[in-house]
């Protein structure tokens, strides 16, 4: 009868990825309800953008003691799961630690290292508890992440708790295992028979590969899925300066076409919208950036509006296009195509006080450590704002009449221009 | 002081090295003035033959743009990039990161395309050159000098050593603010903020970042941006602290230190 528990193992290892891959495609789908984007040029920069700040981490590092700590879980996952291998053929094929005999004196070592590892995400995913419940982080205790956001992160680290420490009570439960770490947690379970300590041992087996399976199916619904899309955010991120905002080619046509009407095309369609009211309006880019999210903070710590208690919150602009697109996703699912439902990002999810404090700094691009814009969607949002609903405050609206008429921002003579020229 | 323009120098049939790009502040604005003509005299005594657009100079339409009004910043681009290709302009020189952040990255996709440097960048490269010499007896010698760093220079396009260059070779004593180079505080103008009021906070951005300079405790603070100069200046007198720091561009120390 032993072979029953293959055959369960391999379907739920099916079922596992499969359930993963089907939200991965559903998500795709949502960052594909995004306006084209062309980024795809360079491919040297942007692989060299891969390597530094996904796989090398670099923004990361302007902390350095953060940036280890969370080396050390990321390194740990991305080589514990090499010992994933080994466990799924373990139970597929009913046999224990199958790599073993293959590998001769390299097994111990390998194996040493992932509980060495194990030891160090332990340790830092702890800390990491710490700093969000204990210490009061002001990006971290920020009322950005009240409610799931907040329970979101911690369930995470708890997980990474519970996993680790399954991994090591699998070890030391083995009576043929003596392995760097959980060798010191066997005196635990002296005094055991062999029996006893086998279902201890297949027990934390079952439980280790069963919590990694949900875990892989959280994150669909979690911020840790940071931990895919850093990688294809890092290769689409911008190249060109940061200062540098992306031209609206329907409008340089309207202006070319008001500037010179004998170029107009008789034919020429007026494009539907300027700039972004809802998610659909925003590019791909800016849809994977909010699916990219960790809700880190780093941004906001860095805002100037928001360090002086403006309502301005990039990590807000970016959880709110992401819950917007994920109940729009949720409602083509249900309705097989996007029927209106009377909301859209701007307004119903992002205010327009918030978008009005935003000094277009940089600074919260420049910080984020997954190549992320908040400022692409302010400025998006900024022009439907202006363009769509002539919505701005009495003084931009005075600004812009003095450039219509005067030339400047101001309500000077533009035939005092070079006025200076004539000062002492 | 006279300030040959474009127009003027077509006539003569010559073209000057560079263009001055003044800028709405450096035009109209009574404190920029300052900058634009420091910048003017030192451009005279380095030996730079140089034009200004005068009447024909319009705003890039930056403020029009960030604020989300992208019809009024292209009619403005095109205006723009209609004039200075028109006198077939190859290099320009501004006292403005917005200005210059708008000519260098944003005219090419409007059919501008010219070489565009910012004032601190053409200064550095004058001392360089050797066109720029200062006085013996140069008075900035020693003094202790908090540098704000322009987003729009700064993180916008990574310039951050040429002002700070500018200022060493003064002999002058470097204090960096708590925030600095690419992780500087904002000023709080960017953005089209300059002409609004702020939204509401706890504290004003420009006094925030005033404070910061205050912490430096510098005799001074420079600035390579006129908006900046106005935020740091408003910032600093808000903290009663102008009489110990004054704010001055970039161009205005070095103007005050030329041979």
């Amino acid at each position: 009868m032993a072979w029953i528990a293959e055959i369960v193992f391999g379907l739920l290892t099916l079922g596992a990825f499969f359930l993963f891959g089907k939200n991965l495609l559903a998500i795709r789908k949502n960052i594909l309800l995004g306006k084209p984007a062309d980024l795809a040029g360079n491919k040297a920069a942007r692989w060299k953008n891969v390597a530094l700040l996904a796989f090398g981490q670099k923004k990361m590092f302007s902390n350095p003691l953060v940036a280890i700590l969370h080396l050390f879980v990321y390194v740990g996952f991305i080589i514990i799961n090499i010992e994933l291998l080994e466990i799924i053929v373990d139970g597929l094929t009913g046999s224990h630690r199958i790599f073993e005999p293959y590998l001769g004196t390299c097994y111990p070592l390998l194996i040493n290292s992932f509980e060495i590892l194990a030891g160090l995400v332990l340790f830092a995913v702890i800390v990491f508890l710490i700093r969000r419940n204990v210490l009061t982080i002001k990006r971290l205790i920020s009322k950005d992440l009240n409610g799931w956001p907040r329970s979101d992160a911690n369930i995470i680290l708890i997980i990474e708790v519970v996993l680790m420490s399954l991994f090591l009570t699998m070890n030391a439960a083995d009576p043929e295992a003596h392995y760097i770490l959980s060798s010191h947690i066997k005196p635990l379970l002296n005094g055991l028979s062999e029996s006893q300590l086998s279902t201890i041992e297949h027990c934390a087996w079952w439980l280790h590969i069963m919590g990694i399976y949900a875990f892989m199916n959280y994150l669909p619904y979690s911020k840790h899925l940071h931990i895919i899309l850093a990688f294809p955010n890092a290769y689409y991120a911008a190249l060109e300066p940061k200062g540098k905002m992306h031209n609206m080619e329907s409008v340089q046509k309207e202006v070319l076409y008001a500037m010179q009407p004998e170029l107009a095309p008789t034919d020429a369609a007026a494009p539907d919208k300027f700039g972004a009211k809802d998610v659909m309006d925003l590019s791909w880019k800016n849809l994977m950036d909010a699916y990219s999210c960790t809700e880190c903070g780093r941004c906001s710590a860095a805002c100037p509006a928001n360090m002086t208690g403006k309502l301005l919150s990039p990590r807000a602009i970016m959880m709110k296009t992401r819950d917007r697109l994920e109940s729009v996703g949720k409602q083509i699912q249900q309705n097989g195509e996007w029927k209106e439902d009377g909301k859209s990002l701007l307004h119903d999810y992002i205010s327009v006080e918030e978008l009005r404090a935003c000094t277009t700094c940089n600074a919260c691009v420049e910080e984020c450590p997954v190549s992320i814009s908040p400022l692409d969607i302010i400025v998006e949002l900024r022009r439907s704002l202006v363009m769509e609903e002539s919505n701005a405050p009495a003084e931009w609206n005075g600004m812009f009449s003095n450039i219509e008429n005067n030339f400047a921002p101001w309500k000077f003579s533009p035939d005092d221009r070079d006025a200076w020229t004539n000062q002492a | 002081m006279k300030v040959a323009t474009m127009a003027e120098f077509l006539a003569a049939g010559k073209k000057p090295e560079v263009l001055f790009w003044v800028g709405c502040a450096g035009s109209f604005d009574q404190r920029a003035q300052k900058i634009t003509k420091a910048f003017a005299t030192i451009l005279e005594k380095a030996g730079v033959e140089y034009a200004i657009l005068g009447k024909e100079e319009a705003c890039t339409g930056d403020p029009a743009r960030r604020a989300g009004n992208e019809f009024m910043f292209q009619m403005m681009a095109y205006q723009n990039i209609q004039v200075l290709n028109g006198y077939e302009i190859k290099k320009i020189v501004t006292t403005c990161p917005h200005c210059f952040n708008t000519l260098k990255n944003e005219y090419p996709a409007l059919g501008g395309n010219y070489d565009v440097i910012h004032h601190t960048t053409f200064l550095q490269e004058l001392i360089e050159q050797g066109k720029i010499q200062f006085t013996d007896s140069n008075e900035w010698k020693g003094k202790s000098i908090a540098y704000h760093d322009s987003c729009y220079l700064g993180r916008a396009n990574d310039i951050y050593e040429a002002p700070r260059k500018v200022l060493e070779s003064l002999d002058m004593e470097l204090r960096e603010m708590k925030r600095c180079k690419s992780k500087g505080l904002c000023c709080g103008a960017g953005g089209a903020q300059m002409f609004k009021e702020e939204e509401k906070g706890d504290k004003r951005i420009n006094t925030e970042r005033a404070d910061e300079a205050i912490e430096t405790k510098a005799s001074m603070v420079a600035s390579a941006c006129p908006f900046c100069n106005t935020m740091m200046t408003d910032g600093i007198k808000n903290r009663n602290e102008e009489v110990k720091m004054d704010v001055l561009d970039i161009a205005e120390i070095v103007a005050q230190a030329i041979k």
